[in-house]
């Protein structure tokens, strides 16, 4: 059973396209992150899901319902946290929270909820004179007045402090434990793995990966490698009497051999020793969720030195024809 | 289907962020009585006699000068203080140097020609434009017939009562209660709205509230109540501060309540739908200020209509504060029911649409 389906998601911007042709389906209890530099797409996309904003095309079900077309349906049993949240400047968050449940027309314990997200002491305090943080906390809160079935947090814990952070991690785990769906976005993305059972990396409007973490680092990871710190004849050494693929790093004094099983560690481990030469730390790495971020979305910056190499290289070859 | 109860709680909530909110507090109910209180200081005050100068060249005769007992009885009457200017002066220099137009010359002669019944002229200077020429002239003229009556011993046959009738009485202060209502009922909702739908479009709070049951017309709803209940609290001030400070007088009738009721509708609504066309704060600030002012002075706020010439009453009858003004002038003022009938009539019609254009044109979300 999909909460949530995505079919070809468009959306742009007076010629800008924030979303080009996305898909993907997103199952009741699921947590769901979708991850991406500034200006993937991310809130764009949360926000059409939300029926907060008109798509260009594309088909969006959320419970079985068009966002957009059936908003007020939709609204009664989705929460959001928007990313850029406000309020009310001269309410407090207590007063908020019961203003929504007789919006809602539940009965909720506010007290209880302000408790949850850490916002006890604050309760008394009017919207504008609260902490970036303790705004974040309200919306948190107040997405949960109506026992929603599908909660859209948009960046819930930027901005928050490491333990208010623990808090909403544990209000998250919490919601996830009673079956709820969840969106989550995140630039933290140890958040996206402590918290999410799927992600999808989007960069410049387009879905680059989707899975499970391990998924992703598998498929676009290096895998498995050993590093031995030492130097060129060692690495040298090793290549000659195995079968491993041996690199070096010359800069660090790094020799790198990826493994392609975990027994060819053995193997290279025991040329080294064979060889009498001096070795020192080894350890075994994998790419991490950060490596593959980085490898898979090409970041403005990245792309320039790119550029300037290619352009220095015809340069070059001018002046060599010249 | 419209809630009763999300449009309470809405009411409730801005209420309470209203009354955090000192200056929300100032411009809704102290301002408009200060207000009250700055404009019933400046024109209802007790204007006293006129001053007017008098040179009395008369040297008497018989052992009398009838010349200085026509000045004290003229100083003795309720309309004018005399005052004496010695005959050595040149009296238009004189009345030039002390910015006065007004002046009485007593001939020379004047108690020897009373006395031997000669015609004799008393000199009024004035200015025809002026109101208060005319005035003096008119106290002048009794006090001359008196004083020719008694030469003969005539006896006065009609006398004055004085007595007056409802419509004759309206004072300045009495115009000013009314008018100074219609600016509450305008300037609080309208300013407030302009600035709410740009702010909360700006702040995203619209979109917010999408998120909840809450409708658009729910909240309209509730801003325009809360916007009725400080129009009528602002009413019960003012009324009272011109009553009992300045002795205004003024019918309290049911008939009002049509225009507390459509009066802060209409500008709530009308700020909304400025607020809502605008594409940032500073613009609709802007454009609330040019639909604003031309009412306030136009709509026979400060001064009445009758003091405009005729092109302008014309405009000011396209000008929605024109009929809650006039309307509560009709109540309060003229008790002229039927003619505030007809202003809650159109009052009313404009009302509705501009309700439902605001109501149609705002939008929660963004496309
Ligand atoms: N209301 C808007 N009008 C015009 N362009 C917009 C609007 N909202 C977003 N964009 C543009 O669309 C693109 C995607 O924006 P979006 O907010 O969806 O990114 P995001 O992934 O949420 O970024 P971030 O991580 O910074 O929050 C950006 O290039 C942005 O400039
Ligand atoms: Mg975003």
């Amino acid at each position: 059973m999909f909460s949530i389906e995505v079919t070809d998601l468009k959306k742009s911007y007076s010629g800008l396209k924030a979303v080009d042709g996305i898909s993907f389906k997103i199952k009741q209890g699921e947590v769901f992150g979708l991850l991406g530099p500034n200006g993937a797409g991310k809130t764009t996309t949360i926000e059409i899901m939300e029926g907060l904003r008109e798509r260009d095309s594309g088909d969006v079900k959320i419970l079985g319902l068009d966002p957009w077309k059936d908003g007020y349906e939709v609204h009664k049993r989705i929460g959001v946290i928007p990313q850029d949240f406000t309020f009310f400047e001269k309410t407090t968050p207590k007063e908020a929270i019961k203003y929504y449940a007789s919006l809602f027309n539940v009965k909720v314990d506010a007290d209880a909820i302000l408790k949850e997200v850490l916002l006890d002491e604050m309760e008394k305090h009017v919207f504008e004179s609260l902490s970036g943080g303790q705004k974040q906390k309200t919306g948190l809160a107040l997405s949960l007045v109506n026992s929603p079935e599908i909660l859209f947090l948009d960046e819930p814990t930027t901005g928050l402090d490491p333990n208010a952070r623990r808090a909403i991690w544990e209000v998250i785990r919490g919601l996830k434990a009673k079956g709820k769906t969840i969106i989550l976005t995140t630039h933290y993305l140890d958040e996206a793995q402590q918290l999410s059972d799927r992600v999808a990396i989007m960069d410049h409007g387009h879905i680059v990966a989707m899975g499970t973490i391990e998924e992703i680092i598998e498929q676009n990871g290096s895998g498995e490698r050993l590093e031995i710190h030492g130097d060129k004849q060692l690495a040298d050494y090793i290549q000659a009497n195995t079968e491993l693929q041996v690199t070096y790093d010359d800069m660090k004094g790094i020799i790198t051999i990826p493994l392609k099983k975990k027994i060819d560690m053995l193997a290279a481990l025991a040329a080294a020793e064979q060889s009498g030469m001096k070795w020192g730390e080894i350890q075994t790495r994998q790419d991490s969720l950060d490596d593959v971020f980085i490898k898979l979305v090409n970041d403005p910056f990245g792309e320039q030195i790119e550029e300037e190499a290619i352009e220095q290289q015809q340069n070059g070859n001018k002046k060599g024809r010249q | 289907m419209v809630s009763f109860r999300r449009i309470y709680v809405d009411f409730k909530v801005f209420s309470i962020g209203y009354f955090r909110n000192k200056f929300g507090l100032f411009f809704g109910l102290i301002f408009p009585v200060v207000l009250i209180l700055i404009f019933g200081a400046i024109f209802s005050g007790e204007s006293g006699p006129i001053n007017v100068y008098a040179q009395n060249q008369d040297t008497g005769a018989f052992d009398q000068n009838i010349g200085n007992e026509f000045l004290t009885a003229l100083n003795e009457s309720s309309t004018m203080r005399v005052i004496t200017v010695d005959v050595s002066e040149n009296f238009t220099d004189y009345l030039a140097a002390h910015s006065s137009s007004e002046g009485i010359i007593i001939p020379p002669n004047f108690t020897e020609n009373y006395l031997l019944e000669q015609p004799v002229n008393i000199t009024v200077y004035g200015s025809p434009a002026s109101s208060t020429s005319g005035i003096i002239s008119g106290t002048i003229n009794g006090y001359a017939n008196y004083f020719n009556l008694q030469r003969f011993n005539g006896i006065m046959i009609i006398g004055l009562n004085s007595a007056t009738v409802n419509t004759s009485q309206t004072s300045y202060i009495d115009f000013l209660v009314p008018g100074l209502i219609g600016f509450a009922i305008l300037t609080n909702p309208m300013f407030s709205l302009v600035n709410i739908a740009a702010d909360y479009k700006k702040n995203k709070l619209f979109r917010q509230l999408s998120l909840t049951p809450l409708t658009k017309m729910e909240w309209l709803i509730a801003k325009v109540l809360f916007y009725i209940a400080l129009s009528l609290a602002g009413f019960l001030l003012m009324v009272g501060v011109g009553v009992f400070a300045f002795g205004a007088h003024i019918t309290l009738s049911l008939w009002l309540i049509p225009f507390l009721i459509l009066g802060p509708t209409l500008f709530a609504s009308l700020g909304m739908l400025v607020g809502t066309v605008a594409k940032n704060p500073e613009t609709a600030g802007v454009i609330g200020n040019i639909v604003t002012f031309p009412m306030m002075f136009l709509s026979g706020t400060f001064f009445p209509m009758d003091f405009m010439p005729s092109y302008l009453q014309t405009i000011a009858h396209a000008l929605p504060l024109f009929y809650v003004t006039e309307g509560l002038n009709n109540v309060m003022v003229y008790n002229n029911i039927p003619n505030a009938l007809v202003d809650i009539a159109v009052l009313g019609i404009i009302t509705l649409v501009i309700f439902v254009l605001a109501v149609k044109l705002f939008k929660w979300r963004e496309n």
